[in-house]
């Protein structure tokens, strides 16, 4: 792809050392979205780079987010839903709730947003190498657990870890994000999907029940295995308890924080709970991380 | 090296320096309200507030800042312009706490992962002159915390009022490019007995009375303390403090547009603000005045500390002057010394 003419001189300082403005979004443009879930209130949006240059300098793995900005509106943090293996995108999956996100659903096909990132430290994906992961989501808080699957998944990467077991809970069947996808899943051999609504449709197959109750049950060994958790604050408060108690160590278990946010960049001062900054620090930790900080969460 | 300058040539001294700088002094707003503001006319700086009511913070900092300008037109590289500045800067007026408050600021603000241009950009571009203290306060602590009414650190130049003349000391290569300045004057021995003594005197005025030593490891132990219960219960929430607070950091961005011509802005945001943390979902991780106190004073005595080795707090008492209901930092700090053991204190899950 040729370069656009007159790329954004970044440069910055006149002085002798330059600076690169972290504040700054770069250009994307918004290539497709699809609204994802019943209630219309979740809508997925591939990006695509208008830079070269910036798609080539864009390297994340799976957890870390972006600052999505909109000129006149503002900026909010999203998760990168997509995996590091598709190329040239980058899909965000947006809960309508406030000014930047209703401008994000409002956002036609081909236009331009800005993004700053990637931000945060991302799973440890390195050391899950050589296990099995269990991973565990509730509600629109999958789409980082959704980028860590395909990321695995991926034909280059599957060898690298043993098992992989999804629980997967929503309010109701059609609030589930990535529908086609699952079903994919579901057709796998390699990985163990199991699906949970609190309350069910006559077509529903899957388990009706809370997901801290369906971890319960279907009770995955803690053997060799990461727990990776991610979901609204009550539901990571009931399933560390449930870990613990089929032995997962502290160690072995990681969730993704959300907080209200700005700068993602460690100087705004708001996300931090104790010592640790949600945007910079985070937003993954480690159980055995969190439980020495105050629970400003 | 150590110079005089002459008061009564002090006018044409800020005039010469705002030829080649712009300037940022106090200047006085109304009676006892002296701020810091870029000079335009020599006779506006105002030095003898001690503690302008605003710290020099914002100098670096501003309470409203543009980062960058857009126009769309099309869709089509909307950035216009970063705020950048063009002119060296001098800092003329702030008291020894306020210095020491813009090193701290400028640990966060520099990080090891991702700077702050606008920040930094200032602070490179800024020669500092700093005036000495004096006269402390009786709700100055600066020797609790590290500093002192005659601390030099961080400062280019460093002026003491020896009553008819200023004594200039100049501290660094910023600072020499002063040393052909046409006012001063060579200085002597008794110039130098009397900044001796004025020095002695202000720093036995301000000597250390609040345990800070330590307060680090204390506040470990009190995170779920009943100390916060009960603290924060006067608190009206009001953030005066954090935002004269000279090392206060936190900030909010936000969108300022009219159709598709707009700014990003950066404004001053307090911790003690409901809004502060509360999430779009209706979730707020500090609900109540417990967790934002903490926070407060957490953040300045503790988490700061772990990442930076010293407390974020340099003693200049505008929050304990300016507090509406006369809430006092040192009687926390002191109340926390005296909690030392375990086992009096809630574990901190």
């Amino acid at each position: 792809m040729p370069l656009p003419g007159g790329a954004r001189d970044r440069k910055d300082s006149p002085g002798n050392r330059p600076m690169k403005n972290p504040y700054l979004p770069i250009p994307m443009i918004l290539k497709k979205a699809q609204i994802e879930t019943s209630d219309r209130l979740l809508r997925t949006l591939e990006l695509s780079f208008k830079n070269q240059e910036e798609e080539n300098a864009f390297r994340f793995i799976p957890g870390q987010f972006c600052e999505l900005s909109i000129l006149g509106k503002g900026e909010a943090p999203f998760g990168i839903a997509s995996s590091p293996m598709e190329k040239g995108v980058l899909k965000f999956t947006i809960n309508r709730a406030g000014v930047v996100t209703t401008a994000l659903h409002h956002l036609e096909e081909g236009a331009e947003i800005g993004i700053r990132g990637p931000l945060g430290n991302g799973y440890p994906v390195d050391l899950f190498e050589g296990k099995n992961l269990l991973i565990i989501g509730g509600g629109f808080a999958f789409t980082t657990l959704r980028s860590l699957v395909a990321y695995f998944l991926h034909p280059d990467n599957r060898s690298k870890i043993k098992g992989i077991t999804v629980i997967y809970g929503a309010r109701m069947p059609g609030l589930l994000l990535y529908k086609e996808e699952l079903l994919e899943w579901e057709r796998r051999d390699d990985l163990r999907l199991v699906m949970t609504v609190d309350w069910g449709d006559k077509d529903w197959k899957g388990k009706v029940g809370l997901v801290p109750n369906v971890l319960e049950e279907i009770a995955p060994l803690s053997e060799d295995t990461y727990a990776v958790l991610c979901g609204p604050p009550i539901m990571i408060k009931f399933t560390f308890p449930k870990l613990i108690a089929l032995r997962f160590p502290n160690e072995r278990i990681f969730t993704s924080l959300e907080r209200r946010m700005k700068c993602g960049i460690g100087k705004c001062g708001r996300c931090n709970i104790g010592h640790l900054y949600v945007c910079k620090d985070g937003p993954v930790f480690s159980y055995a991380r969190l439980e020495k900080l105050p629970k400003d969460y | 090296m150590k110079f005089k300058l002459d008061k009564k040539d002090f006018e044409r001294f800020l005039k010469d320096l705002m030829e080649a700088y712009d300037l940022f002094a106090p200047v006085q707003l109304a009676e006892g309200v002296s701020v810091f503001r870029k000079i335009d006319q020599p006779e506006e700086v105002h030095l003898t507030q001690l503690v302008p009511q605003k710290s020099a913070k914002e100098v670096f900092f501003p309470q409203s800042e543009v980062m960058f300008r857009y126009e769309t037109v099309e869709h089509r590289e909307p950035i216009l312009s970063e705020q950048r500045i063009e002119r060296e800067r001098v800092l003329l007026g702030a008291r020894p706490c306020d210095i020491e408050a813009i090193s701290i600021l400028e640990k966060v603000f520099a990080g090891e992962d991702y700077t702050d241009v606008y920040f930094l950009e200032k602070r490179r571009k800024t020669t500092i002159v700093t005036l000495s203290c004096n006269h402390p306060l009786t709700t100055c602590f600066c020797s609790s915390t590290g500093g002192g009414p005659f601390r030099r650190d961080g400062s280019d130049l460093f002026l003491t009022d020896l009553g008819e003349s200023y004594l200039v000391e100049l501290l660094t290569e910023k600072g020499m490019a002063f040393s052909k300045n046409r006012f001063f004057r060579e200085a002597g021995s008794k110039d130098f007995d009397l900044l001796k003594e004025l020095e002695e005197k202000a720093s036995k005025k301000a000597e250390a009375s609040i345990p800070v030593e330590g307060i680090e490891k204390r506040l470990d132990l009190m995170v779920e303390s009943p100390f916060w219960d009960r603290i924060h219960e006067k608190c009206i929430g009001c953030g005066v403090c954090t935002f004269l607070c000279p090392t206060c950091h936190c900030f909010d961005i936000t969108d300022e547009a009219v159709n598709l011509k707009g700014q990003r802005v950066r404004n001053w945001d307090s911790c003690l603000f409901p809004i502060y943390s509360l999430e779009t979902s209706g979730h707020n991780p500090r609900p109540t005045g417990r967790e934002r106190t903490r926070q407060r004073l957490m953040h300045k005595f503790n988490y700061y500390p772990k990442n930076f080795d010293r407390v974020a707090c340099v003693g200049c008492g505008r929050c304990i002057l300016y507090c509406p209901v006369h809430f006092d930092i040192r009687e926390a700090l002191l109340y926390a010394s005296s909690r030392r053991s375990k086992g009096q204190e809630g574990q901190s899950r």
